[in-house]
């Protein structure tokens, strides 16, 4: 029977995964809302992260430098992207980029493979000594990294589309695009700061991630596609919503994980999105009117 | 498209079938003949799912993996008749896309993408984990050959037929769907699925009915390639996979049956060249750099002929000729 010390220790773990699952999860919802297109790309981004934090560890950079510069690549490599290949198709439709930003993760996973090779690459965590103990449960010092980047990201976030003119145009621009047009916003150059504000959102998960496990250049799927679970568990356009849900979805697999058997954790996961497809597709926290097809 | 010029189409396919074998007497490159043909299959079944109804699938190698292992284990489990085993298979594949389609596809947007993939890793994992029954990661192996009385399916040849002769009976069944009523009804659901409705037209009903029948095809494809290799195993019926048959579909064009096979002999003959060619480009390169290559012709494809090859390059066709009929008439 699991006692009540190695559950907490499976939310633990859960919640550190969840916060991890948040960042690439907002990035989804960032690029749906203003361009209505689901990037398959998204794990992509924090995989690049975790590769570029990886190679810049040898070069001895204080780690918040080389934490903002492998940030600042990935951003780069987003708004590449959105410039290269959604750009020049703006005008095709929904389907058609969507296909394209598979397109880009197939092209993106390739070069990392062309540039990092095969050989899973490990990290250095942050700040090195033995995990800390909390109410009987074991917590590893990254794990604290992990969820105070998170929580500094979100606070971050929330400032930026709450009090800045960029951030206030973006959610104008998810609100109604066609308004948003008519009042003078461009939406392409929102779409282009849509793309990096996720790529610089996966790559901080990412890069925060990259000492928890082993980096490897096949990475971005897996993550990719656990934010794009979360953030439809939260209804694929709130914020909080898919936090909530990334939250959920990470104690969910630690705990499927740590009582039934480690390779039903996938499994759990889609089977959750699967349910939730059928049950409450406008996501667990929305209510079904708030809910409205795009234009 | 016209019916006759279909008609006239469906014949030459026929005689080009017909004449391959003749010409190309590699195993090899008749085995790469056989894959074009069932990857075809699938596609086909995915551009009325897409260029018809305009949905997209990203879970179509789960019903292929269905298809492939349920023929294989009432073959070699349950000792029943290949052909017996197809059939079923492609029943039990109709029943699980009809369940799956029809909660899913009252929804408006892209919840068809999400339920397909998250079906599709399921359906990957149930592969990979219920190793009493589907062997595992190391497969099921063992399964029989198609044969009639007493001609085994057994040489490329023989199946390079078997197969092609699936690829004509399904382009023929797709091409009469789409040219009738239902076929005008899937495209209203395309234009405009609110128009469509006001028109009387049942959305949610025809999409389920194509989605279903594109499972269908999948299931048979798949049945074709257990019975092809006598082999089946998980990495063929993953999450890549079921990219792989989007990319062959929006390759060929998503507004036309005949683009589907043109997609996927582009990217099977594709995907060999690649694997052959790059490392001899790269030193380093393994064939897993294809993919590369792969994403970006998938990009250029949908940035420059987001309608497909086939329609692309047939209107470049008939813009040349245009020109050419023009030349001489300038002074």
């Amino acid at each position: 029977m699991v006692g009540p010390e190695q559950l907490l220790q499976l939310v633990l773990v859960g919640l550190t995964q969840g916060a991890i699952y948040a960042l690439i999860a907002l990035g989804f919802v960032t690029i749906y809302n203003v361009t209505g297109v689901i990037n398959f790309a998204q794990g992509e981004f924090a995989m690049l992260g975790a590769m570029l934090m990886v190679s810049l560890a040898p070069l001895g950079l204080p780690t918040p430098a080389a934490f903002f510069l492998a940030v600042a690549g990935v951003v780069v490599v987003g708004g590449g992207v959105e410039r290269l290949a959604i750009h020049p198709a703006r005008r095709a439709s929904v389907v058609t980029l969507i296909i394209i930003t598979i397109g880009a993760d197939i092209v993106l996973r390739g070069l990392a493979l062309l540039a990092w090779g095969t050989d899973p690459l490990p990290l250095a965590p942050f700040s090195a000594g033995p995990p800390l103990t909390f109410g009987g449960a074991f917590i590893t010092r990254q794990a604290l990294w992990i969820l105070g980047t998170t929580a500094v990201t979100l606070a971050a976030l929330y400032a930026f589309f709450e009090y800045t003119y960029p951030g206030k145009i973006v959610r104008a621009c998810a609100i109604n695009r066609l308004a948003a047009r008519l009042s003078g916003i461009s939406p392409e150059r929102m779409s282009l700061l849509a793309f990096c504000l996720a790529a610089a959102l996966g790559g901080v998960g990412g890069v925060v991630i990259a000492p928890l496990t082993l980096v490897s250049y096949d990475m971005g799927l897996y993550l990719g596609l656990r934010g794009f679970v979360a953030a439809v568990m939260g209804g694929l356009v709130s914020a909080p919503g898919a936090v909530a849900g990334a939250l959920l979805l990470g104690i969910l697999e630690a705990l499927v994980a740590g009582i039934w058997k480690a390779a039903y954790k996938e499994a759990a996961a889609f089977l959750v999105l699967f349910v939730i497809l059928l049950l409450r597709p406008q996501g667990l926290f929305t209510r079904a009117v708030a809910r409205q097809a795009g234009l | 498209m016209r019916p006759g010029g279909d008609t006239l189409a469906l014949a030459g396919l026929g005689l080009g079938v017909a004449l391959v074998p003749l010409g190309v007497t590699s195993q090899y490159h008749l085995s790469i003949g056989v894959f074009i043909g069932i990857h075809a299959i699938v596609t086909i079944g995915l551009c009325l799912v897409m260029g018809y109804a305009g949905q997209i699938s990203l879970g179509h190698a789960a019903f292929y993996g269905l298809g492939a292992y349920a023929s294989g284990l009432l073959t070699t489990k349950l000792g029943a008749n290949p052909w017996a085993a197809m059939a079923g298979a492609m029943a039990l594949t109709a029943g699980v896309a009809y369940a799956l389609g029809r909660p899913i596809l009252r929804l408006r947007g892209h919840y068809l993408a999400m339920a397909t993939l998250a079906f599709g890793i399921i359906a990957y994992l149930a592969f990979v984990e219920f190793k009493e029954l589907t062997g595992g990661p190391s497969g099921l192996a063992g399964i029989p050959r198609l044969r009639v009385g007493g001609f085994v399916f057994d040489t490329d040849r023989k199946f390079f037929y078997l197969t092609w002769g699936g690829v004509i009976a399904v382009v023929a069944l797709s091409l009469n769907i789409v040219n009738s009523r239902v076929g005008r009804a899937l495209r209203a659901i395309h234009g405009s699925e609110v128009a469509a409705e006001t028109l009387g037209v049942d959305t949610a009903a025809y999409k389920l009915r194509v989605f279903t029948l594109s499972a269908v095809y999948a299931a048979l494809a798949g049945s074709l390639y257990a019975h092809y290799l006598s082999f089946v195993s998980p990495p063929t019926f993953g999450f890549i996979a079921s990219v792989e048959f989007v990319v062959m579909a929006a390759v060929g064009g998503l507004a036309s049956v005949w683009g589907a096979p043109f997609g996927a002999a582009t990217v099977t003959l594709l995907t060999e060249v690649i694997r052959d060619v790059m490392p001899r480009l790269l030193a380093y390169a393994s064939g897993e750099h294809e993919v590369i290559a792969y994403g970006l012709l998938l990009i250029l494809i949908m940035i420059f002929v987001p309608e497909g090859l086939t329609v692309g390059g047939l209107r470049a066709l008939r813009r040349l000729g245009r020109a050419g009929r023009r030349v001489p008439a300038a002074p």
